[in-house]
């Protein structure tokens, strides 16, 4: 079990290692010159090119990406150009370890500006996962138990509408009428639990979760639904039910373990994907998060940004995708090796 | 006295949008403890849905059950579900065919034999295991305080069955069902797993059903035997009797097609022809006349237009038939014996 998980850390690496270089490769393919966007607007061809030289983009691309991927190890020094280095040294500015670059539009190293975004979209996933697992799997399981019955019908009806509604819409509905007109809740800004404490960081964090939850319920309802009819139909539910034991034993038991592993396997993806921001969400709601920068990077033509959030995004599915077969393990003992 | 389980006019039905299958059409046997009922008959003859209704198995799906099902003098059919969970694995335990899909891959095969021991005592869990160690080692696996904690996917066939046998034996119930226990299993394993039974039932004193198609295992097992077709019974009574002197074609079907070990390789095997009977719109009259070969034999067209009686059998004793036939026993002495043991013919001539 030891050895699978180091092998499977070992070839998560080898997947970033590929990413950046992927990422790198597609960055450079484009028309644009990305010294030309770090100098600004009406810059002089004599500027652009040592804001080139200070940045490293004079250097060809794979040079560019062996120096980024140092840095990640061992971090490097700004600016890049050893002359400029020693005319100035008042100017070098270290990136320490694990540094992912320096944003030239931000103006601030990559690693810490992503540290600043994570617990933002980290606590909208988490909230946002929970509202979704809690209530897809009971509702699923509800389904399932009622099958066939309007009870049934109108769970998973009610949960593909709200599959089906944008969230951008149900965003702005959640704000327009229970926030604004209603005024049930404040409207909500992201406060972090050392400013408002957990009440003050998690009822800011109920709009857009409930937003994200609605629309991620859905694939829950009805994979538990399906898994769960699925289950009772075997034949160790009927030893089960010969055994004498109480339904409710059964069902918690017996049938819902059975349901486990593909509800893991879904969770899994959605929860490190959500990790790496949502996008839509993050932008109606105004939270300042990884998926909010995500869009905002790609639109200066930031490289050190865009790249530093492809890998953290990138390292979060590689992650999850490790945890999930962990538990595969843990779940169903004929997935256990040696 | 009446016996342990007496099962009076049991009637199953599943309503489909198609109509009504009826699965169990008016069933009637009874055991005793100590005593074993074999039950035999094609696939879809009714077997298992019957003696899954002992245990309230349909309660909860459309199956319309009724009749009487008296356990020990309680009618089974008149009990709420809690009551007839009560009963479930402690007076009535129940054994399947196929024991790997019958027990819960997730599950130690020690925690799943202890549940059924934690459902009806109140005892500790490590009591239960205990208990289960004890069972586990009773039937016949080896190191069993260390097998306990195995899944069922890390034990054998054989192994396996031996785990539910226990599973169902741990409360000691008066009743163990055993549908087609040994069918899954290879022969040598099979014959292991029916001497256990038979160790058991005499430890235990319980009665058993053993459902099968397999007419060596109710030769082996069986006191009474309960022979099933579309849902019916079409001949009952002691084994030995049904096995020398049976008096209804279908079961002459069954005894032709055992394969003779002592004949000559090259014999032929003599199948029942045609195919089971839909439950959905069985034939008319008798249900087994469209295959039969002695339908001739009955004036007019009794055989397609009534369903027999079950009646006394010729040769007398507790003996039941459903069949028109008037002469059955010369029927099946004249035309049936010659073919199935010619042997058996020439010595009595």
């Amino acid at each position: 079990m030891f050895a699978y998980v180091v092998r499977r850390c070992f070839t998560g690496v080898i997947m970033l290692v590929v990413m950046s270089f992927v990422t790198y490769f597609l960055f450079f393919a484009s028309p644009l010159d990305p010294g030309k966007f770090a100098c600004g607007k009406s810059c002089p061809p004599a500027l652009i090119k040592q804001t080139d030289k200070a940045l490293g983009f004079d250097k060809p691309w794979p040079v560019q990406w062996k120096d980024f991927a140092v840095g990640v190890v061992k971090g490097r020094d700004y600016p890049e150009d050893p002359a400029l280095r020693k005319s100035a040294p008042q100017l070098i500015s270290h990136c320490s370890a694990p540094c992912l670059g320096y944003s030239q539009v931000n103006l601030i190293n990559v690693t810490s500006e992503l540290k600043d975004k994570i617990p933002i979209s980290a606590s909208l996933a988490l909230v946002a996962f929970l509202m979704w697992i809690a209530g897809g799997i009971s509702l699923g399981a509800i389904a399932a138990l009622t099958k066939g019955s309007i009870v049934d019908r109108g769970v998973v009806g009610i949960s593909l509408v709200f599959y089906a509604l944008p969230t951008f819409w149900m965003g702005l509905f959640l704000i327009e009428f229970p926030a604004i007109k209603w005024g049930l809740v404040a409207v909500p800004s992201y406060t972090s639990i050392a400013d408002g404490g957990v009440w003050g960081w998690l009822s800011n964090l109920f709009l857009p979760a409930l937003t994200l939850a609605l629309f991620y319920m859905a694939g829950y309802v009805r994979i538990t639904r399906a898994f769960v009819l699925e289950s009772m139909s075997e034949d160790y539910l009927r030893t089960a039910k010969a055994k004498g034991l109480a339904p409710r034993k059964i069902l918690v038991k017996h049938t819902m373990r059975a349901a486990l592993t593909p509800i893991v396997t879904l969770a899994g993806l959605d929860f490190a994907g959500l990790l790496g921001g949502a996008i839509i969400t993050e932008q109606v709601f105004n939270f300042n998060g990884l998926g909010k920068l995500a869009v905002d990077s790609i639109q200066t033509f930031d490289l050190p940004t865009t790249l530093g959030l492809v890998l953290l995004l990138a390292a979060f599915v590689i992650v999850a995708n490790i945890i999930v077969d962990i538990l595969y393990a843990v779940i169903d003992p004929r997935v256990r090796v040696g | 006295m009446t016996s342990y389980l007496s099962v009076r006019d049991l009637v199953v039905h599943f309503p489909t949008v198609d109509g009504v299958v009826k699965a169990t059409d008016g069933l009637s046997y009874e055991v005793e403890r100590g005593k074993t009922l074999g039950i035999v008959g094609e696939s879809g003859s009714g077997k298992s849905v019957s003696s899954s209704a002992i245990l309230g198995l349909h309660r909860g799906t459309n199956a319309k059950v009724s009749g009487e099902i008296l356990l020990d003098g309680d009618d089974l059919l008149q009990l709420n579900d809690e009551q007839m969970r009560r009963h479930r694995g402690r007076d009535v335990a129940m054994i399947f065919q196929d024991p790997l899909s019958a027990m819960h891959p997730y599950y130690t095969v020690g925690n799943q034999i202890a549940e059924a021991y934690l459902v009806h005592n109140k005892v500790s869990k490590k009591a239960a295991k205990a208990r289960a160690i004890e069972m586990l080692d009773r039937v016949g696996i080896p190191q069993p305080d260390r097998r306990v904690d195995d899944y069922p996917h890390q034990f054998s066939g054989g192994m396996r069955q031996r785990a539910m046998i226990a599973m169902g034996l741990i409360n000691n119930p008066g009743l163990l069902i055993a549908d087609e226990p040994t069918t899954a299993l290879d022969v040598t394993v099979q014959a292991q797993i029916l001497d256990l039974l038979q160790d058991l039932q005499r430890e235990f004193n319980s009665a058993i059903i053993i459902i099968t198609h397999d007419l060596g295992v109710v030769a082996e097992m069986a006191d009474d035997v309960l022979v099933m077709y579309a849902g019916r019974a079409v001949e009952y009574g002691p084994c030995k009797e049904i096995l020398t002197h049976p008096e209804m074609p279908y079961t002459w079907g069954l005894l032709s097609s055992v394969p003779d070990l002592t004949a000559d390789t090259n014999a032929k095997l003599i199948p029942i022809r045609g195919n089971p009977p839909s439950l959905l719109s069985p034939p008319p009259g008798c249900a087994f006349n469209p295959r039969c070969d002695h339908r001739d034999k009955v004036p007019g067209d009794l055989c397609t237009t009534q369903v027999p009686d079950l009646t006394p059998a010729r040769s007398g004793g507790n003996h039941v038939k459903r069949c028109h036939l008037a002469n059955p026993d010369e029927v099946y002495v004249a035309e049936v014996l010659p073919e199935i043991a010619p042997d058996l013919v020439k010595e009595t001539p």
